[in-house]
């Protein structure tokens, strides 16, 4: 065909044949040009691909590893607490939530309402699930539901075939079993929260939603943590976990057993029912804590996955204050119960001695004083040696040993007892109370010390503040002639899985240095006549015991009197009070217990505190199971 | 349509104990068989892998490859001279039916590349990029070479039309490489260096002056975006750091057969149609991409030869033309998947999965064994 055109077209044929030769030429050179371009393209292109695979191999070999591969953490299971005995305070009980993955789910909004036939579903519920469901991958189960009553879980259970992509899912959240019983001591765990993000080893706690917040639960936290475990497990792009490489096993926290003795516990608790106050009960010979007790109490279990904010108003303002820890935290003056470390005081510096005596005719005045420092007793106990001061509680005694003493003296002396400084115990936020001293009042209130305030320190009012677990420990103290030790709440650990218990030794603090036995067993001797003996302000307690107790009462003044005013109950709001006091330690001859009581607005120690302590005692030394 | 097959059937040695001699008679190119063999091979080989071991989809690949060969092997049977004298119809009939898209796209609201013609999906873009190379060389046959100014305003008409009808659509790479036909049968043709250069000067000033004065902010950003995905990660980059990592953790010797983490754990998107390239590099590391590389260059270098070989203009323009166009797939498909080029969306010719370009390209192929087998040895 081509050459038929060819000759239709002969008068050009000739030059167009050359012109054709050149074309072919021109075409052909073209060609070898196109081809070295594209050669060099071609070498250009593998000059990247080198310079991605060989230069920058390790690069982008690193990045790929980092996109397969994603470390999952893996939480350890927190230990669970028991008291001494291994009665269960605090466990971890599997909690069913309702989960839907979405992209297995057809026609959600019609799923969601045939669930509402078997389980309640509130607006909420569903406004979360909603919100969750747009912030996370469609393959990854989205909560529903929380804490589904069994037998929601029953019913859902049976029906479940009925509902591709629903599930019922169980993790372990933490429970208290007793509700409020103890929760002063075991305190409780909440969700981790900003502050305490900065405060922790957040590695630690990757995987882990709740984090130990007040009590045992906050002080021993790093124990019944455990630690952390991980996984390297292959991903895909949208992060759907496709096999685990290698697994790092967390490890368990340990199991907890205090020195609480939730029978006493539970005693002494029933025992206070009715007042704010609260109970420490120390083994004076190791400083194990046997009872803890802080009343009001609340039930820590609301407070685990987040109190509603209403709850919590309620809690936070009741002028009760619940969630306030009066065992370490109350501080309260202790009155009279002070009285037989005053004396103590007195006799070791040499000030005093077991056979003198003090004239009280109800009041005592400062050389060169118009003022009276009143006793309680209106028409004074006459002629006063110290055992019969302690064991009427006379104050006017006290007055004028604290003068005698001084309160440089009167407060190095009781600083070896732990007041005024926390006395160690293992809880979080014990407050120091107050032993006030010249110098402390120079630095606080820039003011010079008045010797009538040494007076009124000598029957434990004033500036002089102490919680109950310093009183308790004071009164352990004196028990162990000045032997004395750290309280402590921790008995024992034990691994999860194990049947072995790591026992805690006892804290030993220094021994208070004992000039002459015989000062210490004196002013046991009052204590034990303060209950036993005729004339003693809590003899009403020592009827019918079958133990000897020693003990000491204390009514801490909140109103004060003018000089002329009596003091009249009946007339006085009831939160204008006295709190009552109490401390004792039992038996006499071989403490096994020491305990410090305080009824707040009870009226008398004699009254109020010392029988609920009485409970406590028979509880512990005569019903041992 | 009458095959020279049906012509030449009586003087065929059924009983030739030559397989080559009976390739010759189906006016099959040996070489380029050859190469297309391997390539297709080795297509195969990774989309298995690229497909996550998908039998059904290896099955349907097969299948259009399959496809693709026939219509290789019916193409090359065309006599070239059949092929020009339809040219011009050809060209026409294709910008109508681009038009003929267009306004269905307009009806049905929305990207159209499609003519939906109840049996099959038509796409009459694909048809362009061997329908402009026909036009120009067509063009060329009847003017004297090298083409003068004149004939440039016409060539530019010839590749404009479709080339904005497709932008239209928009399909950005097919009309791309239709601009590109144009140019490489302009060049080929032997369009002056002083046209070229003057042509080049001409667009290094126009750029700028237009990028200043001729764009809005959020063009410019959106040009920009286009040029340097990267800083966007999460959209358009997302696809180029998952592609430079998988060609990178390759390495030089590739983590293997079915081994590319990027591609099996799906962080790759694209990895069995445009992105396929980047699982083959991560597989089988730089050594494999020298042996694919070299193998492209091969067909590329066998098609120009071709076209020098060929006995007059229209076949030796075409055949050029279709042999860079060739050329402009390669380098588009691996310099974007390589972070080379901006991303536009072309296959790796005869490896990535999917079907229409597959079809255009063996038919390139088709026409380039038929301008071979029919040549007339000794012309020169």
């Amino acid at each position: 065909m081509r050459l038929l055109d060819l000759n239709n077209a002969k008068p050009r044929q000739l030059t167009k044949a050359r012109d054709l030769q050149i074309e072919a030429q021109l075409f052909s050179r073209r060609a070898i040009i196109a081809l070295i371009l594209v050669l060099g393209a071609l070498l250009a292109l593998l000059g990247r691909l080198a310079y991605l695979q060989v230069i920058n191999y390790a690069h982008f070999a690193t990045l790929s590893e980092n996109n397969r591969v994603k470390l999952q953490p893996l939480p350890p299971s927190r230990g669970l607490i028991f008291d001494r005995n291994g009665v269960l305070l605090a466990d971890n009980l599997p909690s069913y939530r309702l989960e839907i993955i979405p992209e297995q789910v057809t026609a959600i909004d019609a799923t969601l309402a045939r669930l509402q036939e078997f389980i309640e579903i509130s607006d909420l519920d569903i406004e979360r699930f909603h919100r969750l469901r747009r912030r996370n991958p469609s393959y990854s189960g989205i909560p529903l539901r929380f804490r589904l009553r069994a037998n929601e879980v029953a019913r859902l259970a049976v029906n479940l075939h009925h509902f591709p992509g629903v599930d019922i899912k169980a993790d372990l959240n933490r429970h208290y079993p007793l509700g409020a019983h103890a929760v002063h001591v075991v305190g409780y765990v909440g969700r981790i929260d900003e502050e305490e993000l900065q405060r922790i080893d957040t590695s630690q706690y990757s995987g882990s939603t709740h984090i130990g917040k007040i009590g045992v639960e906050r002080s021993y936290e790093e124990v019944l943590h455990g630690r952390v475990g991980y996984q390297h497990v292959e991903t895909n792009a949208q992060g759907r976990v496709l096999r685990v490489l290698k697994r790092t096993p967390p490890v368990p926290g340990k199991h907890i057993y205090l020195t609480i003795d939730s029978r006493l516990q539970a005693i002494a608790e029933r025992a206070l029912e009715g007042y704010n106050g609260a109970i420490v009960a120390l083994d004076p010979r190791n400083g194990e804590v046997l009872a803890l007790v802080s009343q009001p109490v609340y039930d820590p279990n609301p407070f685990v996955n987040g109190i509603d904010v209403a709850s919590y108003q309620a809690l936070n303002s009741s002028l009760d204050r619940p969630l306030f820890n009066r065992a370490l935290r109350g501080v309260y003056p202790p009155g009279s119960t002070i009285k037989p470390l005053i004396g103590l005081a007195g006799l070791e510096y040499g000030v005093t001695s077991r056979t003198r005596s003090v004239y009280c005719p109800g009041f005592y005045q400062l050389p060169g004083h118009k003022h009276r420092f009143r006793d309680w007793k209106r028409g004074g106990h006459g002629r006063t040696p110290l055992d019969k001061a302690i064991v009427e509680s006379c104050d006017v005694y006290f007055y004028d040993l604290a003068a005698k003493l001084g309160i440089e003296r009167l407060h190095d002396y009781l600083d070896q007892f732990s007041l005024g400084r926390p006395t160690g115990i293992d809880l979080v936020g014990e407050k120091a109370g107050l032993l006030p001293s010249p110098q402390w009042k120079r630095a606080t209130h820039n003011q010079p010390w008045y010797p009538g305030e040494t007076l009124i320190a000598g029957i434990g009012q004033g500036y002089m503040l102490a919680t109950p677990l310093q009183l308790a420990h004071s009164t352990a103290t004196l028990a162990q002639n000045g032997q004395h030790f750290q309280p402590r709440l921790l008995y024992a650990t034990q691994e999860q899985g194990s049947q072995d218990k790591q026992w805690e030794p006892p804290r030993p603090l220094p021994a208070i240095p004992v000039k002459d036995q015989g000062n210490w067993e004196h002013i046991v001797a009052s204590m034990t006549r303060v209950i036993h003996g005729v004339g003693g302000t809590a003899r009403r307690i020592g009827q019918g015991s079958s133990y000897t107790m020693a003990g000491k009462t204390g009514t801490a003044q909140v109103f004060s009197l003018r000089q002329d005013q009596k003091y009249d109950a009946k007339q006085l709001d009831k939160r204008l009070h006295d709190h009552a006091l109490f401390v004792a330690f039992a038996p006499a001859d071989a403490p096994r217990i020491a305990i410090a009581v305080i009824a707040e607005h009870g009226g008398g120690g004699s009254t109020t505190a010392a029988p609920i302590a009485r409970q406590v005692l028979d509880a512990y030394l005569l019903d041992a199971p | 349509m009458k095959l020279n097959l049906t012509a030449d059937i009586n003087s065929l040695d059924w009983k030739g104990r030559n397989r080559r001699r009976l390739l010759r008679r189906l006016n099959l190119d040996i070489p380029l068989l050859l190469g297309l063999l391997a390539i297709a091979l080795l297509g195969l080989v990774i989309l298995y892998s690229a497909g996550r071991q998908d039998l059904d989809l290896l099955l349907r690949q097969g299948i259009r490859l399959g496809l693709g060969f026939l219509v290789m092997l019916v193409l090359a049977q065309v006599p070239p001279n059949y092929l020009r004298l339809w040219t011009p119809w050809i060209f026409l009939g294709g910008v109508l039916l681009l038009v003929a898209v267009l306004v269905a796209g307009e009806i049905g609201k929305g990207a159209q590349r499609w003519l939906d013609l109840g049996v099959v999906r038509f796409q009459p873009s694909e048809l362009m990029k061997i329908a402009v190379p026909m036009m120009m060389a067509w063009y060329f046959t009847s003017r004297p070479l090298p083409p003068q100014l004149g004939d440039l305003v016409i060539g530019a008409l010839i590749t404009l039309i479709p080339f904005l009808l497709i932008v239209k659509q928009p399909d950005l790479g097919t009309a791309l490489l239709v601009a590109c036909s144009g140019i490489f049968a302009l060049f080929l043709a032997g369009l002056s260096w002083k046209i070229i250069l003057g042509l080049g000067g001409m667009t290094v000033i126009i750029a700028p002056l237009f990028w200043t004065l001729g764009m809005h902010d959020y063009q410019r950003q959106r040009v920009l975006t286009f040029l340097d995905p990267e800083t966007d990660p999460l959209g358009a980059g997302y696809h180029i750091i998952q592609s430079k990592i998988a060609i990178g953790s390759g390495g030089f010797y590739g983590k293997g057969w079915l081994n590319g983490t990027q591609s099996q754990l799906e962080f790759l998107p694209e990895s069995a149609t445009d992105f396929i390239f980047a699982v083959f590099a991560e597989e089988f590391g730089l050594i494999g991409l020298c042996l694919l590389l070299t193998l492209y260059f091969f067909l590329i270098a066998r098609s120009l030869y071709i076209a020098t070989q060929a006995s007059d203009v229209y076949t030796r323009l075409l055949a050029g033309s279709l042999a860079l166009i060739f050329f402009v797939y390669v380098f588009v498909n691996t310099g974007m998947v390589s972070g080379l080029l901006p991303v536009v969306g072309l296959p790796l010719p005869l490896i990535s999965y999917g079907g229409t370009s597959l079809i255009t390209i063996m038919a390139g192929f088709g026409i380039l064994m038929s301008v071979y087998s029919h040549r007339r040895p000794g012309f020169r």
